[in-house]
């Protein structure tokens, strides 16, 4: 390589960056959940597909594009509390892993409903953003990318603002600290929790119409959660900063990796990359990036 | 999780021996099913039955009795189907049951490799360290022609079964083999979760920090798990290539596989070897049932694309409502049943 290519390396590195956004975009729906309830989210992704495959399916239906927003969001918020009255209440202070174990249950029963629902094939979703590339100093930029890295901007400004600035962000903030000491002050723990859900949701429902946009909606949607996990893991489970900058972290290197490292393989490294550089550093930093100290002792 | 791991018999009151219900279900996959059974019982369900029993008993191991949870069984189960695969078609003259135990020796060593990560990480963190085993493990084996005697799709052709002459290559010969093969294996790790390596498991999985206390060594203890439990899922995946499908691909030990599996002991019951034979039973026979019953209520609408959603659903919900009602699983539900027998059993003579 005696020639390094420069500009292609600054493109590569940018277009690592804002795919890494999409996984952030993912990640924060599971930080949501785990920072109030502890629950490991499996079933995030296949609430991403629900709520893709409700809204394409309104409005290939003729609803308008803000109506089919306005359902899709209050179905979304119903579903999150649902899942909270049915399947986590009868499983309070169970152990993590049966917790996480069903949400597993659980994603498939969505993933099923919303395809018993609205059908197997694949929809195109077109949000009047164009994926055109345009050039800022040499670099070729996709416009789509620029557009869903703005939305997770506001998105991530407005929860921070929602948890430091209203009331019931200091009651999220005050049962991910301690939830005994939350309950014994007399917070409604269960009335938080669907709340939680319901914005998980919501979360999912952004998420979910900024993938379907870019890979079509379909059944694979589900599975841009398995994109998510090593960014959780790297930014530890519990922060929204972490899952920003993991991403980011996770975006950039397996682009990377897969136009730099990728060919002595022979490709398609991008499955299992991710993780291995989550569990590289987790060997150093059992807590990930910005996670608490003591991640779970029994 | 649960705690219920022995289960003797009360010393007073009349009870059957313990040993007799083994025995019994012995004598009958051996002395009758092999006469009464067609091809189809065979080939349908038994033998992929016996199959994911064998690796549900391996992850129980692994995650019922040591704790640690492992969503990469369907990797595990590849490694010991094209390890084996390799070693029968590489070294000349080896005893096809040798072919399979290596791929199981090679399930584990791979195991032990991805069980490394325990030592530093708990829970979620290291759940999602073993999905790392089940997506390198598929890109290898397609990446790589060597694994699958360079087909262009990885697919590999199961040999021909037979061991000291004796050929197995009928239905019938295919489930006797997978069928001793589980026995024995079960057998073993029935025994072992009574020992004190057995105890050990339990003790990391109740309480790490207390296990370190009374002198349990933690990290020999967590590997021996990870290697014990992949080489019996390394074993279950030979006959589910061998004995069941005759002919695999990587895709086929997918994430859905590795799910698969995990449902399979949280039905049948986690920590109970037993619970691995009713979960992988439930899991076998219900799509089957599901179609039938679906078709004679739905007719013409109940097409495969319908009988595989549903069969999503009824298997998420499933899993929630055992989870919810029942944590100890089909095990627990068939023990209060047997009791209940045997108290009326006992209160009639009076």
């Amino acid at each position: 390589m005696l020639d390094f290519d420069y500009s292609f390396l600054a493109e590569v590195l940018v277009g690592g960056l804002l795919s890494g956004v999409m996984y952030s975009l993912v990640a924060i729906g599971f930080v949501l959940i785990y920072k109030t309830s502890g629950v490991l989210n499996f079933a995030q992704g296949a609430m991403l597909l629900f709520a893709a495959l409700t809204f394409v399916s309104l409005v290939e239906r003729g609803a308008p594009f803000a109506l089919a927003l306005l359902i899709t969001f209050a179905i979304m918020v119903a579903l999150g509390m649902a899942i909270e009255r049915v399947v986590l209440r009868p499983l309070v202070n169970k152990p993590p892993i049966t917790l996480f174990m069903a949400t597993l249950g659980l994603s498939y029963v969505i993933e099923g409903a919303a395809q018993l629902a609205w059908g197997t094939q694949v929809h195109g979703l077109d949000l009047g953003i164009d994926d055109t590339p345009f050039e800022v100093a040499g670099i070729l930029i996709s416009k789509f990318d620029l557009f869903a890295a703005a939305v997770a901007a506001t998105m991530v400004a407005f929860l921070t603002a929602f948890f430091r600035y209203t009331r019931i962000g200091l009651a999220f903030r005050a049962v991910a600290d301690d939830q005994f000491a939350a309950f014994a002050v007399g917070l409604k723990l269960p009335r938080i929790w669907a709340t939680v859900w319901a914005a998980a949701g919501a979360v999912a429902l952004v998420a979910g119409l900024l993938w379907g946009a870019r890979l079509g909606v379909q059944f694979s949607l589900s599975l841009v959660v398995l994109k998510a996990l090593p960014v959780l893991v790297l930014g530890g489970f519990d922060s929204i900063l972490g899952a920003i900058v993991a991403g980011l972290l996770i975006g950039a290197t397996e682009k990377l990796a897969e136009v730099y490292i990728g060919p002595f393989f022979g490709g398609g490294i991008e499955s299992w990359f991710a993780y291995l550089v989550a569990l590289a550093f987790l060997l150093v930093r059992p807590a990930g990036l910005f996670g608490q100290k003591i991640v779970e002792r029994a | 999780m649960s705690t219920a791991v022995f289960d003797r018999a009360e010393t007073k009151s009349w009870r059957v021996p313990s040993w007799i219900g083994p025995i019994a279900v012995l004598a009958v996959a051996y002395g009758v099913m092999p006469f009464i059974g067609g091809a189809y019982i065979f080939e349908a369900i038994l033998t992929p039955f016996l199959a994911l029993s064998l690796a549900a008993v391996g992850l129980n191991l692994l995650t019922g009795y040591a704790g640690q949870l492992s969503l990469g069984s369907a990797a595990f189960m590849a490694v010991g189907a094209y390890a084996a695969y390799n070693f029968n078609l590489r070294i000349h003259e080896l005893p096809l049951i040798f072919s399979i135990a290596l791929g199981g020796l090679s399930a584990s060593a791979i195991g032990i490799a991805f069980g490394l990560p325990s030592l530093r990480l708990r829970g979620f963190y290291l759940a999602v360290s073993t999905l790392a085993a089940q997506f390198f493990v598929q890109w290898a084996l397609t990446k790589f022609g060597w694994f699958s005697n360079n087909n262009a799709s990885g697919v590999i052709d199961a040999p021909p079964l037979s061991i000291l002459g004796v050929s197995f290559d009928d239905p019938v010969g295919r489930y006797l083999f997978a069928l001793t093969v589980v026995t024995v294996l079960t057998a073993l790790s029935y025994r072992l979760v009574n020992t004190q390596t057995g105890h050990n498991f339990i003790a990391v999985r109740d309480n790490e920090l207390a296990a370190r206390v009374i002198g349990i060594p933690i990290l020999k203890t967590k590997l021996l798990a990870f290697g014990i439990s992949s080489f019996i899922i390394g074993v279950a995946g030979a006959l589910w290539a061998f004995a069941y499908l005759r002919t695999v691909e990587p895709a086929g030990f997918n994430l859905d596989r590795s799910f698969e599996i995990l449902f399979i002991i949280i039905i049948g019951g986690l920590a109970s070897i037993r619970g691995a034979f009713f979960g992988a039973a439930l899991i076998v026979v219900f799509p089957l049932i599901l179609s039938r019953v679906g078709s004679l209520l739905l007719g013409g609408h109940f097409d495969s694309g319908v009988l595989d959603m549903s069969q999503r659903i009824v298997l998420g919900s499933l899993i929630i409502v055992f989870l919810i009602a029942e944590p100890d699983g089909l095990t627990a539900l068939w023990d209060r049943l047997t009791k209940g027998f045997s108290r009326t059993s006992r209160q009639q003579p009076q």
